[in-house]
């Protein structure tokens, strides 16, 4: 159990810090999908296969393409994006150090962080679309005005043309 | 494997994407970053919800999936903007993006 955490833990980190930091943006978003991937791998390791596959649809499939469309329509790959005031780096990570450190206090603080596992739950498809249908069926709903409204949106902001009028 | 080990995973994948959204010029990189701390969220959803009393009740998956869509429809109206903007200052570099006059 502890290997294959380990692996994907280091996959998934490896993935998101040379996301954040290689200086070609289209290779930012190709160590972005390999963040995604290894957090897709933990899911299924915690047994929840559903959303391990709506991970790799979802950001994977949709949001790491839009994102290399991003990018190829406005022309990132043009140098210069690194910050070069060693003043910004310094209060940035100061911030990110204090953030982590404060989070991990608080786990470690936490009498939740040592609970037993329980033995793995057996959740179906078929028990996640009767909760949707069911308990959750106003959230659902909902989820799907604001995706309609978000795509009308995307669409109208990013089909405006000021020159072109 | 303990709550532990997920939690702090998640906190690192939370901390990268911070550094990366306060550190990166550009306006794509830092939605990016936005991105891996929304994950670490979801991370955290599905840890607990693992290692919770109840785990047959479904709420983490649940509230995973609707914020799985959220941060859909967040991506793609964030990347029009970024576009939209592109096109009005022909860069996407945050520090030369400091007008709101149209």
């Amino acid at each position: 159990m502890t290997l294959p955490f380990l692996i994907l833990a280091a996959l998934t980190i490896a993935g998101a810090v040379a996301a954040m930091s290689f200086r070609n943006l289209v290779h930012c978003v190709l160590a972005l999908t390999l963040a995604f991937a290894g957090l897709a791998g933990i899911y299924l390791l915690l047994g929840a296969q559903f959303v391990g596959l709506a991970q790799v649809l979802v950001y994977i499939g949709a949001i790491a393409i839009l994102t290399v469309f991003a990018i190829l329509l406005t022309r990132g790959t043009e140098p210069g994006d690194f910050p070069d005031t060693p003043a910004s780096w310094r209060l940035s990570s100061v911030i990110v150090v204090a953030v982590f450190g404060v989070i991990v206090w608080a786990i470690r603080g936490s009498s939740l962080s040592h609970r037993a596992l329980t033995p793995k739950p057996q959740v179906s498809v078929k028990q996640i679309g009767e909760a949707l249908m069911g308990q959750y069926v106003l959230a659902l709903e909902v989820i799907g005005l604001l995706l309609t409204a978000a795509l009308i949106g995307a669409v109208i902001i990013a089909m405006y043309d000021r020159q072109a009028k | 494997m303990t709550l532990t080990s997920y939690l702090v995973l998640s906190a690192l994948l939370f901390s990268v994407g911070l550094a990366g959204a306060l550190t990166r010029k550009n306006a794509i990189l830092v939605l990016v970053g936005i991105e891996l701390m929304l994950n670490a969220a979801n991370l955290n959803f599905i840890a607990f919800w693992r290692y919770g009393p109840n785990p047959e009740l479904l709420t983490g998956i649940l509230f995973t999936i609707f914020s799985i869509g959220v941060a859909a429809a967040e991506a793609a109206v964030g990347l029009a903007m970024i576009i939209a903007i592109y096109r009005h200052y022909k860069t996407t570099n945050l520090d030369h993006i400091d007008s709101m006059k149209g």
